[in-house]
C-alpha cells in the first residue's frame, strides 16, 4: 500500500451507527442505542437511534450503518508501541503501524522515544508529528526521551519537547539507575507539568536475566529476572514522587507486588498511575515452554500468581491502562536460541481480542476492560478524553465480542510476525474503526450499510 | 566576633570582622550604608585617595579565581591608603582543612591588619577568622554568603529608587549555588524588602520558602509587581543536563529578555552580579538597557568596601 496524505476534514456525510451496543468507559454506561457522527465529531447518541426500521426517513440525510447489536466503543489508546520511525523502518513503519493498529481498533497511541535518533530534540518531535501526519490517519503522539540518547546522564530539554508535541517522558525500555538523576529530572519535569514515565528495572539486579526468576527458568536452565529488580527501583521512584511532587507513571508493571506499590501510592494521594502489558495479562512464564522466543519479553512473563494479581488490579482500576508494548522484531533477532534472541512481541492487532480473553473467562467486565484500553490510558497522559460524549471526537471501535477466530501471523499487518498470539484461538473481532468519524478499516460485509 | 562596640550617638558598625549579612541588624548595614555614600563621593573626584589605612597592610587572599570582586577590593583598599597585597591561591592546588589553616598561619605571622577572604568551601572564612590576630572580610565562601555583594546591591537599590522598604525584589536563576542569593536575602529582608525567588526547582535550595522569600518557578508569577530584577549567573557545567537540560531551555523559561522583563512593573530596575552570560541568564538588549543597573552595581561595589574597611579599621589597635 503506498503512503499517502490522509485528509482528516474528510467528506462530510453525516453517519449513524444505529443498533448498536455501545459502551463508554468514561462514563461508566452502556445501552442499546445508536449515534450519529457528523463532521468528525459525535453529534447525537441516545436509545432513540437503536431500531434501524424506524429510521428511514434519515436515510436522505446520512448513511446508517446497521450493527447488528454489536459493541460500539472510544477508539483503543495505546500508551506504549514502538512504530520503527526514524530508523527501524525493517521492523515497522508508521504506515504498517497504522494498519495494525486500524485493524485491532486502536485509534491513538503514543510511539516510544527508543528510536534512531533518539527523540530527544524538538526537531526530532516535530518530524516523527509531521511523518505522522502524512503516513497515517492514526493519532499518533511522541513520547520523548527522560535523558539525552537514552544514555541515563543528563536530562532532556523537557519544556522545549512537551512544547513541540511529546506528551510523555521517559527512556523507553531503559531504567534510569542514576537516583540523583531521577531526582532532579522528576523536579524538572514538575516544574514543566510534564508526565515522567518510567520503566523500572534495576540493571544489576536484572544482569543478564531472559526471563522471570523462579523454577521455570531453573529448569531450564535460564538466568532469572527477580520481580525484586522491578520492585526495587519503582519503590526508588515513588520515594522520590513523594519528594519532588512529580507526575509519574509506571510504564509496565509485571508483578503483584508492583502492584501493592502502586496501590499505597495512589491511596497516599501521589499524582502516579501505572499500565501492563496485554501479554502479562494473558500469559504467564510457562508459556515460555520449550524455549519459545515469541515470550521472551521485557519485563519477563511472571507466574500465574501475579497474572491474577494484575487482572485484579485491573478490575479494582488501580491499573489504568493496558499497553500493547508493540515490539516488533525481525526474524533474524528471534530465531535464535532463547537467552541470545531479542526481547518483544507484537501486539496492535491482537490486543482488543487477547483482552476479551479475560471478559469470556469471567475475570472482568467489558467496560473494565474498555476503561483500561481507551479512556484509563487518555486520562493517564491527558490525552483527550476516549468517551461516547455529543461533541466528542467520533474516533471509535465496532466488534463483535463473540466471534471465534485463530490468529494466522500471515494475515497480521505489522511488518514482523513475532506474535506470541501465533495459532491461538481468540473470541473477538472488529469490525470497523474510525478516526475523525471517517473509517480507517471495515471488515466487508460484515454489517448492513458498512 | 567581638561584643558590639558603643560609639557616641552615630551607629557604626561593631564587629571586628565582616564574615556575613546574617546577624548584622538593619541599623548596622544602615551605617555602613551611609558611609558607603561618601566614598561614592570620593571615588567621583579627581583625588580620590583617602588616609583611613595609611600604614596598613590589606592582603587579598582567594582561593578562587576572581578578577572584579579581588580589583574592587584592591582599588578600595589603595584608595584608603592601605598597601595591598593579592595572593590567589589556586583552589586545585590546595587541600582543604589543615592546609587552610597553615596558610592562615604563615600570614598572621606577616602581621596583616585586614585579610580579605574568597574560598570555594562554606564556613572556610569563618574558621581562619578564628585562627588570625586581625580582620577578617568574607568575599565569598561557596555557597554561603558573600556579604559585600549584597551591601552593593543595596546600595545601588537605595540610590535608584530612593528606598529599599516595600519593594518587590525578585531575585532568578540559580539560587542552589548562589551566594548572592543567599546573602541578598537576608541583606534585603532585614531592609524590609519583599524577596521573592524565580529558578528551576532543580536550582532552589531545600525548604528555601522557610528563608521568609515567596518562590516560584514561574518568570511570569515571580516577575509581576517586582521593582528590582536580580539576575543570577549560572555555571557553565550545570547548563547542559545535571541541574537544567541546556542553554537555549534556560534562556527559554528563565533567561531575562524584554518580554520577561515586562511583566515586572513597569520602572523596574534590573541587576546582576556579573560576569553576565549574555544569551543564557539575560538578554544583551535587557543587560545594557536602560533599566540595567549592572554598571552602578560595579562603582557601588568600590564605595561599599571602602566603608567596611574602614570601619573594620576602627577596631584595629593603635598601638
Amino acid at each position: 500500500m503506498s503512503e499517502r496524505e490522509f485528509d482528516r476534514t474528510g467528506p462530510s456525510q453525516p453517519v449513524l451507527l444505529a443498533n448498536a451496543r455501545l459502551v463508554d468507559p468514561q462514563e461508566r454506561r452502556e445501552f442499546h442505542g445508536g449515534l450519529i457522527i457528523k463532521d468528525g465529531l459525535i453529534a447525537e447518541i441516545g436509545a432513540h437511534l437503536a431500531t434501524v426500521s424506524s429510521l428511514d426517513d434519515m436515510r436522505e440525510k446520512m448513511r446508517i450503518i446497521d450493527c447488528l447489536g454489536h459493541v460500539v466503543a472510544p477508539g483503543l489508546v495505546d500508551l506504549q508501541a514502538f512504530v520503527g520511525e526514524p530508523g527501524a523502518e525493517h521492523r515497522e513503519t508508521l504506515a504498517s503501524a497504522s494498519r495494525a493498529a486500524a485493524a485491532g481498533g486502536v485509534t491513538t497511541l503514543v510511539c516510544r522515544p527508543d528510536t534512531h535518533p533518539v527523540i530527544d530534540d524538538p526537531a526530532i518531535v516535530d518530524f516523527v508529528l509531521r511523518r505522522a501526519r502524512a503516513a497515517s490517519a492514526l493519532r499518533i503522539h511522541p513520547s520523548a526521551a527522560l535523558t539525552k540518547g537514552l544514555a541515563g546522564r543528563e536530562m532532556t530539554e523537557i519544556g522545549l519537547l512537551k512544547e513541540a508535541g511529546a506528551v510523555v517522558f521517559g527512556d523507553g525500555h531503559k531504567s534510569i539507575m542514576n537516583s540523583q538523576l531521577m531526582r532532579r529530572a522528576l523536579l524538572y519535569a514538575r516544574d514543566r507539568d510534564a508526565i515522567v514515565s518510567h520503566f523500572t528495572q534495576d540493571e544489576t539486579l536484572a544482569a543478564e536475566g531472559v526471563m522471570n526468576e523462579g523454577e521455570f527458568a531453573s529448569r531450564l536452565g535460564l538466568s532469572g529476572v527477580p520481580k525484586v529488580a522491578e520492585t526495587l527501583v519503582l519503590m526508588r521512584d515513588l520515594a522520590l514522587v513523594r519528594l519532588t511532587g512529580a507526575r509519574y507513571h509506571a510504564a509496565l508493571i509485571s508483578c503483584a507486588e508492583s502492584l501493592e506499590a502502586i496501590r499505597a501510592a495512589k491511596s497516599e494521594g501521589l499524582r502516579v498511575t501505572c499500565a501492563v502489558s496485554i501479554n502479562h495479562l494473558t500469559l504467564n512464564e510457562s508459556d515460555v515452554g520449550d524455549y519459545r522466543t515469541f515470550f521472551k519479553l521485557s519485563p519477563p512473563l511472571r507466574s500465574e500468581t501475579d497474572r491474577r494479581a494484575l487482572v485484579e488490579g485491573l478490575s479494582d482500576g488501580v491499573i489504568d491502562a493496558i499497553v500493547s508494548d508493540h515490539d516488533p522484531q525481525d526474524v533474524e533477532t528471534k530465531r535464535q536460541p532463547f537467552a541470545e534472541s531479542a526481547d518483544g512481541a507484537i501486539g496492535l492487532e491482537t490486543m482488543l481480542a487477547a483482552g476479551l480473553r479475560l471478559v469470556h473467562s469471567g475475570e472482568i467486565t467489558l467496560p473494565c476492560l474498555l476503561a483500561a484500553l481507551s479512556s484509563g490510558p487518555a486520562n493517564a497522559f491527558r490525552l483527550p478524553p476516549a468517551n461516547l460524549v455529543v461533541g466528542s471526537c467520533a474516533d471509535l471501535v465496532v466488534f463483535d465480542p463473540d466471534e471465534p477466530w485463530i490468529v494466522d501471523p500471515s494475515t497480521l499487518h505489522s511488518l514482523c510476525k513475532n506474535t506470541p498470539f501465533d495459532e491461538a484461538r481468540l473470541q473477538g473481532r472488529v469490525l470497523a474503526t474510525l478516526i475523525g468519524g471517517e473509517f480507517v478499516n471495515a471488515v466487508a460485509s460484515s454489517l448492513p450499510g458498512l | 566576633m567581638q561584643l558590639p562596640l558603643m560609639n557616641g550617638g552615630r551607629s557604626q558598625y561593631p564587629y571586628r570582622h565582616l564574615l556575613g549579612i546574617e546577624g548584622l541588624s538593619r541599623s548596622d548595614i544602615q551605617a555602613l550604608l551611609d558611609t558607603a555614600e561618601d566614598y561614592v563621593a570620593l571615588s567621583r573626584q579627581v583625588e580620590k585617595k583617602a588616609a583611613t589605612l595609611r600604614g596598613r597592610t590589606q592582603i587579598n587572599l582567594f582561593f578562587e579565581p576572581s578578577t572584579r570582586t579581588q580589583s574592587s577590593f584592591e582599588i578600595a583598599g589603595k584608595r584608603l591608603g592601605a598597601d595591598v597585597m593579592n595572593m590567589s591561591v589556586s583552589s586545585s592546588s590546595v587541600k582543604k582543612g589543615e592546609t587552610l589553616l597553615d596558610t592562615a598561619a604563615t600570614l598572621n605571622a606577616m602581621r596583616p591588619d585586614i585579610i580579605i577572604v574568597r574560598h570555594h568551601a562554606a564556613g572556610a572564612v569563618n574558621l581562619l577568622a578564628r585562627k588570625v590576630d586581625c580582620s577578617v572580610v568574607n568575599a565569598g565562601d561557596g555557597a554561603h554568603e558573600h556579604p559585600t555583594q549584597a551591601l552593593l546591591d543595596a546600595l545601588t537599590i537605595r540610590r535608584a529608587k530612593g528606598r529599599i522598604e516595600g519593594l518587590v525584589v525578585t531575585i532568578c536563576g540559580d539560587i542552589l549555588h548562589s551566594r548572592v542569593a543567599r546573602s541578598n536575602i537576608i541583606c534585603l529582608a532585614a531592609l524590609g524588602a519583599f524577596v521573592r525567588l524565580v529558578g528551576p526547582s532543580t536550582l532552589l535550595p531545600s525548604e528555601v520558602e522557610r528563608f521568609g522569600v515567596e518562590v516560584s518557578p514561574d518568570m511570569r508569577t515571580g516577575l509581576a509587581g517586582a521593582d528590582i530584577v536580580m539576575m543570577l549567573r549560572l555555571q557553565r557545567e550545570r547548563m547542559s543536563g545535571a541541574f537544567v537540560p541546556s542553554i537555549r531551555e534556560y534562556f527559554r523559561y528563565f533567561g531575562l529578555d524584554r518580554e520577561k522583563l515586562s511583566f515586572a512593573k513597569p520602572d523596574a530596575l534590573v541587576m546582576h552580579p556579573g560576569p553576565m552570560n549574555r544569551g543564557v541568564e539575560i538578554a544583551s538588549d535587557v543587560a545594557d538597557g536602560t533599566q540595567s543597573l549592572v554598571r552602578e552595581q560595579v562603582e557601588m561595589g568600590v564605595a561599599v568596601r571602602m566603608a567596611v574597611l574602614e570601619a573594620l579599621a576602627r577596631h584595629l589597635p593603635n598601638e
